[in-house]
C-alpha cells in the first residue's frame, strides 16, 4: 500500500483537500449571493425593514464567505501548474482560455462590486447598491458556468484536435464549451448551491424560532428557505436523474462503480440499496438489493441489459469504494431534503409552519446537508474520472509535474495545517454570527398574522418574549463591529 | 496582414502583471507597514483604505496566472514548477492575509493575532514574489518541454535581493497611498515611513539593476550595447526624477504626488526588467512564440479580453472613485 504514496497520489490529495476546501465555500456563496439580491429586492419593492435587516445579516456571512472563497480559490489557479505541470501544458489551450473568460467575466464582476456592495450603502444611492449586488449574484453565477465548462470538458471532451506535441488544440469552441455533460452538471451544482444556502437559512432560521429570539426575521428566513427547499428539492431530484442518464451515456464506467455493478446483467440490473463493495473479490459483500430497480432507473425499462465492470480492465476502473459510498450519501441526503420540504409545505397548509418546533429542529439539523451531499456529489463525479484526467484521453498519472514526493508532502502537510487553521476560524465566526441574530428592533410588529417573504400567509408567530428590551439595539443589524 | 497573436498576449500579459503589482502592491504595502502603527485605531483607517478595494486588486493575480495558462501554456507549465516553493509560500501568505480583511472586525480577543497575519502574510506574500521574480530574471532551465533544474534554484543570493527590493518597493507604495488617503498624525507617520522607503527602494533599484546585466552575457548585451543604451543611460535620470517629485511632495504637502511617482518608478523597474526579458518569456529558454498556445485559442480569449478588459477598468474606476478622497476615521466601513 505505502509504495504507491509517490507524487502522484500525493498530488491528487493535495488537490481534492484544497478543491474540497473551496467547493464548500462557492456552494454557499452562490445561493446566498442571489439570496441577497432578493431580499434587497424585496426591500425596495415592500420597503419592509425585515428584508434590509435580514439582508444586513446575511451580507456579513457572505463577507465572510466570499473572503475564504477568494483565498482558497487563488490556490486553485496555480495548483494546475505547480502539481499538474504536463496536464497545463497539454489541455491549457483548452481549458485555460474557459478560465480566462472566468477571471474577465466573473471574478472581477464579483471583486469589482463587492466594494461597493459591503461598504457602499453611504455613499451611493439605493438603486445603484442594489444593481452592485445584482452584479455580484450575476458573478457568482458565471463564474459556476465557466468552471464546470472546464470540468464538464474534462469528464467528457468534445471539440477538440491533438497537435504534434501532444496538446489539446481546439477546432470548435462551441463543442467545447456546451461538452455532452455541461449542461446537466451546471444544472445540478447551481440547484445544489440554492439548496445548500436554503438549508443554511432554515437552520438559522429555524434556531432562531426554537429560541424565539426574533420570530419576525427568523420566521422569514425561515419561510423563505423551506419554501425554496420545498421547490428545489424535487427538482434536484429529477435534475441528478438526467444527469445519471448523460454519464451513463458517456461514462458508463463511472456509473458501474457507482452502482456497484461488477458483473454484467443481460436481463435486468438490480438496485444495490447498502452493501459493502469488495474490489478484490469483484463483488459487493452484505448487499441489500432491489431486484431490475437498477435497470428502471437506468434505462427506464425494467429488463433492459447493464454491462458491469467485468468488460473493462482492471487499470481503466475508478477505485469503486469510494464512488459506491459517496454516491449513497448523496443521494440520502437528497431524500432527506426532498423531506424537510414536504414536512414543511404541509405544516405550512396546516398553519403551523412557525410553531412546530419538530420541524425546526429537523431543519437545524440539516443545515449542514448541503455541504456534506455537495461534497459526495463531487467525489462521486471526481474519483469516478479516474484513472483520466482527460477522460479516455489523457491519464492522470501521465498529468503530474516532474516533481518529487517529498516537495508535494510538505506543501500538502502546509495546506492542511493552514486551512485547518484559518477555514477553522472562519467557520466558527460564521457560525457565531449565525448564533446571535440580532434582536428584532421591530419587535411589535412580530405580533399577530403578518405575510412574510411574498411567498405565503404567515398566521400565528410566536409572540416576542423579548419585546420590552428588543428596541435600542438596532446597531448590531448592520455590518457590524 | 497577420496579427501576431502571441506578442499582442504578451503584452497584455505584462500589462495584467503591471496592473496586479501596483495594485495589490500598495495594498500589501499597508499590511507590510502595520508593524510600524501600533495604535487599534491608526490600523482600522488603515486596513479601511484599502477593504473595498484589495479584492479586486488581487484579481489581476488570477488573471496573470489563467491568462499565462490560457495562452502560454508551456510557460505557465515550467515556471510554476521552477518556482514551486516560493509560489507555494506565497499563496499561504496571501491567505492569512485575505481573511484578516474579515476576521479581524469578528474578534476582539483575536484581533491582534489577525493583525500579525495581515501583517506576516502581506510582507511574505511580497517578499516571494520579488523572490520568484529574481528566478525568473536569472533563468530558467527547460528540456523537452518540462522544468529541468533543481528544486532549490530559485535561492540565490539574486532572488534575496530582488525578493528584500519588491518589500521595501511595496512598503514604499503604502506608505505614500497613506499620505494620499489620510489626515492627522497618521499622515505624518506615513510620510516619514514613505521618505524611508523611498531611499530604500532606489538603493535596492540600484543594486538590483546594476546585478542584472551580469547574469546572463544577453542582458549585459542588451544594456550596454548602441543604441540601446541611449536608453539605459535614461533610466537612471528618470528613477531620480521620480524620487525627487516623491521627497518634494512629501515635504511640501502635496499628497497624491509622491503615489503617482512611486508608480512612475515601478513602471520604470518595469519596462527594465521587459528591456532585459524580450522575447523570452521563460528567460533563456522559451520565446513567446515557442511558448504560444495554438491560434484557435488565443484568438478565441483576445475576443474576450478587447471587451471585457475595458468593462474592467471603467467599473474598477468607478470603485475607486466611490471610495474616494480622505479616509473619515468616525466612518468605519465596519
Amino acid at each position: 500500500m505505502f509504495e504507491s504514496f509517490d507524487a502522484t497520489i500525493l498530488a491528487r490529495i493535495q488537490f481534492a483537500f484544497t478543491v474540497s476546501f473551496h467547493i464548500i465555500f462557492p456552494a454557499f456563496s452562490i445561493g446566498l449571493a442571489s439570496y441577497l439580491a432578493v431580499l434587497e429586492g424585496l426591500h425596495l419593492w415592500t420597503k419592509k425593514p425585515v428584508y434590509i435587516e435580514l439582508f444586513d445579516f446575511w451580507k456579513t456571512i457572505f463577507a465572510l464567505a466570499f473572503g475564504m472563497g477568494v483565498v482558497s480559490g487563488i490556490v486553485m489557479s496555480y495548483q494546475f501548474g505547480t502539481n499538474w505541470s504536463v496536464f497545463s501544458d497539454k489541455a491549457g489551450p483548452v481549458i485555460g482560455p474557459l478560465m480566462g473568460y472566468e477571471v474577465l467575466s466573473a471574478f472581477f464582476l464579483e471583486a469589482g462590486f463587492l466594494g461597493v456592495m459591503l461598504f457602499g450603502r453611504k455613499r451611493v444611492g439605493p438603486g445603484l447598491h442594489f444593481f452592485a449586488t445584482l452584479m455580484v449574484a450575476f458573478g457568482t453565477l458565471m463564474s459556476a458556468t465557466w468552471i464546470l465548462s472546464v470540468n464538464s470538458w474534462m469528464q467528457t471532451p468534445a471539440g477538440f484536435a491533438m497537435n504534434d506535441v501532444g496538446q489539446f488544440v481546439p477546432t470548435d469552441w462551441w463543442a467545447v464549451i456546451f461538452n455532452p455533460s455541461f449542461p446537466y452538471r451546471f444544472t445540478h451544482m447551481v440547484l445544489a448551491a440554492y439548496l445548500t444556502t436554503a438549508l443554511v437559512v432554515g437552520a438559522v432560521g429555524g434556531y432562531h424560532l426554537l429560541r424565539r429570539t426574533a420570530p419576525l426575521r427568523a420566521g422569514t428566513m425561515f419561510s423563505m428557505a423551506m419554501g425554496m427547499i420545498t421547490v428545489v428539492a424535487p427538482l434536484q431530484i429529477a435534475a441528478g436523474d438526467a444527469h445519471g442518464l448523460n454519464t451513463l451515456e458517456h461514462q458508463p464506467v463511472k456509473v458501474m462503480a457507482m452502482e456497484g455493478h461488477f458483473d454484467s446483467h443481460p436481463d435486468g440490473a438490480p438496485l444495490i440499496l447498502f452493501g459493502i463493495p469488495n474490489s478484490e473479490e469483484k463483488r459487493v459483500d452484505y448487499a441489500i438489493e432491489v431486484p431490475k430497480l437498477s435497470s428502471l432507473i437506468l434505462k427506464h425499462d425494467l429488463n433492459a441489459p447493464l454491462n458491469g465492470l467485468n468488460t473493462v480492465p482492471d487499470e481503466l476502473e475508478p477505485p469503486v469504494e469510494i464512488v459506491f459510498f459517496s454516491f449513497r450519501v448523496m443521494v440520502a441526503l437528497g431524500f432527506a431534503m426532498l423531506g424537510l420540504g414536504l414536512w414543511s409545505l404541509y405544516c405550512r397548509f396546516k398553519g403551523t409552519l412557525y410553531r412546530s418546533e419538530w420541524l425546526h429542529r429537523f431543519a437545524v439539523v440539516m443545515g449542514p446537508a448541503g455541504f456534506i451531499a455537495v461534497l459526495a456529489g463531487w467525489i462521486t463525479t471526481e474519483v469516478g474520472r479516474q484513472p483520466y484526467t482527460v477522460y479516455g484521453h489523457l491519464l492522470t498519472a501521465q498529468s503530474i509535474s516532474p516533481i518529487s514526493a517529498p516537495a508535494v508532502a510538505s506543501s500538502l502537510i502546509a495546506f492542511v495545517i493552514v486551512y485547518f487553521l484559518v477555514f477553522g476560524a472562519g467557520t466558527f465566526y460564521i457560525l457565531r454570527l449565525m448564533g446571535r441574530l440580532p434582536r428584532d428592533p421591530h419587535g411589535h410588529l412580530g405580533l399577530g398574522p403578518i405575510r412574510t417573504a411574498g411567498i405565503t400567509p404567515a398566521p400565528g408567530l410566536p409572540d416576542s418574549p423579548g419585546g420590552a428590551h428588543n428596541h435600542g439595539s438596532h446597531g448590531g443589524a448592520h455590518h457590524g463591529a | 496582414m497577420e496579427l501576431d497573436l502571441p506578442f499582442i498576449w504578451a503584452a497584455l500579459i505584462a500589462f495584467a502583471v503591471l496592473a496586479y503589482v501596483v495594485l495589490d502592491g500598495f495594498d500589501l504595502g499597508i499590511g507590510i507597514l502595520f508593524p510600524f502603527f501600533r495604535e487599534k485605531a491608526d490600523r482600522d483607517v488603515m486596513m479601511n483604505s484599502v477593504a473595498p478595494v484589495w479584492d479586486g486588486n488581487e484579481t489581476w493575480l488570477v488573471l496573470g496566472g489563467g491568462g499565462l495558462l490560457a495562452v502560454f501554456p508551456l510557460a505557465y507549465a515550467t515556471i510554476l514548477p521552477a518556482l514551486y516553493a516560493p509560489i507555494i509560500a506565497m499563496l499561504l501568505a496571501l491567505i492569512f492575509r485575505g481573511v484578516a480583511f474579515e476576521y479581524r472586525w469578528r474578534s476582539k480577543k483575536a484581533e491582534r493575532l489577525w493583525d500579525w497575519a495581515f501583517a506576516g502574510g502581506s510582507s511574505v506574500a511580497a517578499l516571494m514574489q520579488g523572490i520568484s521574480l529574481g528566478a525568473l530574471v536569472q533563468g530558467i532551465d527547460v528540456q523537452n518541454r518540462v522544468y529541468a533544474g533543481g528544486w532549490w534554484d530559485w535561492l540565490t543570493p539574486f532572488s534575496l535581493l530582488t525578493g528584500l527590493a519588491l518589500l521595501v518597493g511595496y512598503a514604499l507604495l503604502g506608505a505614500t497611498w497613506l499620505v494620499m488617503r489620510t489626515t492627522g498624525e497618521l499622515a505624518e507617520r506615513a510620510r516619514h515611513y514613505a521618505l524611508l522607503a523611498a531611499v530604500a527602494t532606489i538603493a535596492a533599484m540600484g543594486a538590483v539593476s546594476l546585478w542584472t546585466p551580469f547574469l546572463k552575457p544577453d542582458y549585459l548585451d542588451r544594456w550596454f550595447r548602441y543604441p540601446t543604451a541611449l536608453y539605459t543611460v535614461m533610466v537612471p535620470l528618470m528613477v531620480i526624477g521620480c524620487f525627487l517629485v516623491i521627497i518634494n511632495g512629501l515635504q511640501n504637502k502635496r499628497d497624491t504626488r509622491p503615489f503617482l511617482a512611486s508608480l512612475g518608478l515601478f513602471l520604470i523597474a518595469y519596462i527594465g526588467i521587459g528591456i532585459s526579458f524580450y522575447p523570452y518569456i521563460v528567460p533563456t529558454s522559451v520565446t513567446i512564440w515557442e511558448a504560444a498556445g495554438p491560434d484557435e485559442s488565443l484568438l478565441f480569449l483576445l475576443i474576450g479580453a478587447a471587451v471585457l478588459i475595458p468593462a474592467i477598468l471603467a467599473y474598477t474606476a468607478y470603485a475607486y472613485w466611490v471610495f474616494r478622497g480622505k479616509i473619515d476615521p468616525e466612518e468605519g466601513y465596519h
